[in-house]
């Protein structure tokens, strides 16, 4: 590989790239692994390897202008008295108060309920600011429990319990001091300014079969009146997805590998999990054999960035799909305007990872009262309505394309791959063939 | 008082009935019979209610309970109490593991053993066991009392915040940054209040006191070895 030197005759390894030598300098120098926010950066098999075959001969299409397709879905009607039902199918992923600031909390309830759909809390508890500008929150039901309480979780439209997430599956949250204020404290019942270690799996319960009482004892605690999601992160996801329906969930958040984290080492976000692509047959697989397809709904999540990624999703089998690190992206994480305030800081806007820092120039992932100042939560919250409207219309344009007349008539039939590790991986076909790898004829 | 049979209704319609009584009180006294292990009984209770379960109680019991006053005549699965926030539970006999996991307020007492795990993360919680506690007792216990009369197991306390652990007998090991104390003033007087709030007659002065060392509280690269 040659690099961006002048001279041709220096030639850049590889495997000992510069950014790999850096990290063994930085790891000799500290002793410590690195610890980053956002999700993996490695390029990865994803959507952009996958494209629709559009109507033509054999199929025809929807006006675009004249013809509806419908967008809205029901989330959770398996058991509960009162699902949720949205507008869009895509939601906000769970993003907790402590990693994000409290404006920015309230920037994705304002823009999630705009946009008609729901924002999910995190792992420190449910805020007054984000419950009262979201018209429907998901509560997550963590390892911690940080902020935990049976109040709370009946103000709660929804449940979701996570066992895990994209980026670190097998791992737990990681908050460090400088983002432990006075109120993050208050809510996780910690000391201020220590470096907080989440629990990685449930202090009350282990395996399916406890699960199954643990999905119980939530139910009877809010009357059995709001759906349960179990969440994990992208691994073993055919039995995963099988176990969680067996213990009675009314959806499954399946998070793929490029889903973002706040904080955790830079080791587990790159080399752990399976792409989101990956992710999304096998789940489907396992609810098509237990009969329980479209009837305990699929989220995907990690990775999603505009409209074609959602209608890639759902024509792979899922009900709705989840945004976080877009979400951010969409209030203001990462904007250049802020790139003199990146530099200060050795980064630079468009590579900003170090949210556990808390040093934000967006204001989003900080705590520092003038950083979160930046973020005016009303704008931010416009921005995000804007951007999922414009994924919506994305996915509803695909969709029209190939004649469907609601996204979740969307299909596997309805796409090819580019590559063949997309075409394994995605389960269609290698574009031009008939050729499905791993898949006899 | 109202008896509540369990061999003729379900514990949703158990659930259900305690539940109703936060809206508008009318029975203070539940008597429930037949428990025969079922889970999740008198969950997510808000009122202040007196409960007694005569029988054995299997998973969650209580869990999430707040103000109401919970007793089982028998033992408790996994998870007794699991984030109670206030109230008192009292268990007659053993308790299974996590007891009192992730409890905000209230007391818990078990007057028999409590397994593995007891006060997991407990956020605030008192729990006063009279005989033993299990491996692990404690781990990330984050604020409250564990008192515990007989022994504890192993790695007690294990990456402990601010939880005072008292302990009368044996202790087979400490986890990692928790470190036996002095035992002043204050902590007599606290755990003196303790076990006569749970109506357990011990001498405060024949327990030891543990906390955590605050070492780990940051990242350091010296202490790699403890994780």
């Amino acid at each position: 590989m040659s690099n961006d030197t002048h001279n041709p005759n220096l030639r850049e390894s590889a495997t000992f790239d510069r950014s790999t030598m850096a990290e063994i300098r930085r790891a000799a120098e500290t002793g410590i692994y690195d610890i980053r926010g956002f999700g993996a950066k490695r390029k990865l098999p994803h959507f952009d390897d996958l494209l629709f075959l559009g109507a033509s001969m054999s199929r025809y299409p929807l006006e675009g202008y004249r013809e509806t397709c419908n967008t809205s879905v029901t989330l959770g009607d398996r058991f509960a008295k009162k699902p949720i039902k949205l507008d869009i199918p895509v939601t906000i992923a769970g993003m907790s108060f402590g990693a994000l600031s409290a404006n920015a909390k309230e920037a994705l309830g304002r823009g999630a309920s705009m946009a008609g759909t729901s924002t999910t809390t995190g792992d420190g508890g449910m805020t007054p600011e984000e419950r009262g500008q979201s018209k429907k929150l998901v509560y997550q039901y963590l390892p911690s429990r940080y902020g935990m309480n049976p109040d709370d979780l009946r103000k709660a439209d929804a449940i979701e319990i996570v066992l895990g997430q994209g980026a670190k599956p097998g791992g737990g949250g990681m908050l460090l001091g400088q983002k432990i204020t006075d109120r993050v404290a208050q809510m996780r019942n910690l000391p201020k300014g220590i470096d907080q270690r989440s629990a990685c799996r449930h202090p009350d319960w282990t395996g399916p079969d406890d699960l199954a009482i643990k999905i119980l004892e939530l139910r009877e605690i809010t009357d059995w009146q709001v759906p349960i999601y179990i969440k994990v992160g992208a691994t073993r996801t055919y039995y995963d997805v099988k176990l969680a329906v067996k213990a009675g969930a009314d959806v499954i958040v399946v998070d793929g590998m490029q889903g973002g984290t706040a904080a955790t080492q830079d080791v587990f976000i790159e080399h752990v999990g399976i792409p989101t692509l990956a992710a999304i047959p096998q789940a489907v697989q396992a609810l098509q054999e237990m009969g329980m397809h479209r009837k305990v709904q699929l989220i995907v999540s990690g990775g999603i960035r505009n409209g074609a990624d959602v209608a890639k999703c759902m024509a792979l089998g899922a009900d709705a799909v989840a945004i976080g690190t877009a979400a951010l992206v969409a209030l203001g994480c990462n904007d250049p305007k802020w790139d003199d305030e990146f530099k200060k800081i050795g980064s630079a806007a468009g590579y900003y990872d170090d949210y556990q820092e808390g040093k934000d120039p967006a204001g989003i992932s900080t705590q520092d009262p003038e950083l979160m100042k930046r973020l005016d939560p009303v704008d931010a919250g416009r921005r995000l309505a804007n951007y999922l409207r414009v994924l919506t219309l994305e996915a509803q344009t695909l969709a029209r394309a190939c004649g469907k007349n609601d996204l979740r008539n969307l299909e596997p039939e309805d796409l090819v791959a580019l590559t063949v590790e997309s075409a394994a991986m995605a389960r269609v076909p290698l574009a031009g063939t008939t050729w499905v790898p791993g898949q006899k004829f | 008082m109202n008896t509540f049979d369990l061999s003729t209704n379900t514990v949703t319609e158990l659930n259900h009935a305690l539940h109703a009584q936060k809206d508008k009180m009318t029975q203070a006294e539940w008597v429930v019979t037949n428990p025969k292990g079922s889970h999740n009984l008198a969950v997510g209770l808000d009122s202040e209610l007196a409960v007694d379960i005569h029988g054995h109680a299997g998973y969650f019991c209580a869990g999430m309970n707040k103000t109401a006053s919970i007793t089982v005549h028998g033992n408790v699965g996994q998870g007794v109490a699991e984030n109670m926030m206030s109230g008192v539970v009292r268990v007659k006999g053993d308790a299974s593991q996590a007891a009192g996991a992730t409890a905000h307020g209230g007391m818990l007492i078990v007057e028999g053993n409590a397994g593995a795990r007891c006060g997991i993360s407990m956020k605030g919680v008192d729990i006063v066991v009279k005989g033993n506690v299990g491996h692990m007792s404690c781990f990330m216990g984050q604020s409250g009392s564990l008192v515990v009369c007989g022994d504890a197991g192993e790695a007690l306390g294990d990456s402990l915040y601010e939880v005072h652990i008292y302990v009368k007998g044996e202790v087979k090991s400490l986890g990692a940054d928790c470190v036996q104390k002095e035992m002043r003033e204050e902590h007599i007087a606290e755990l003196t209040a303790l076990l006569a709030k749970a109506g357990v007659e011990e001498d405060p002065a024949s327990f030891k006191r543990y906390g955590s060392a605050r070492e780990l509280y940051t990242f350091k690269v010296d202490n790699a070895s403890a994780y």
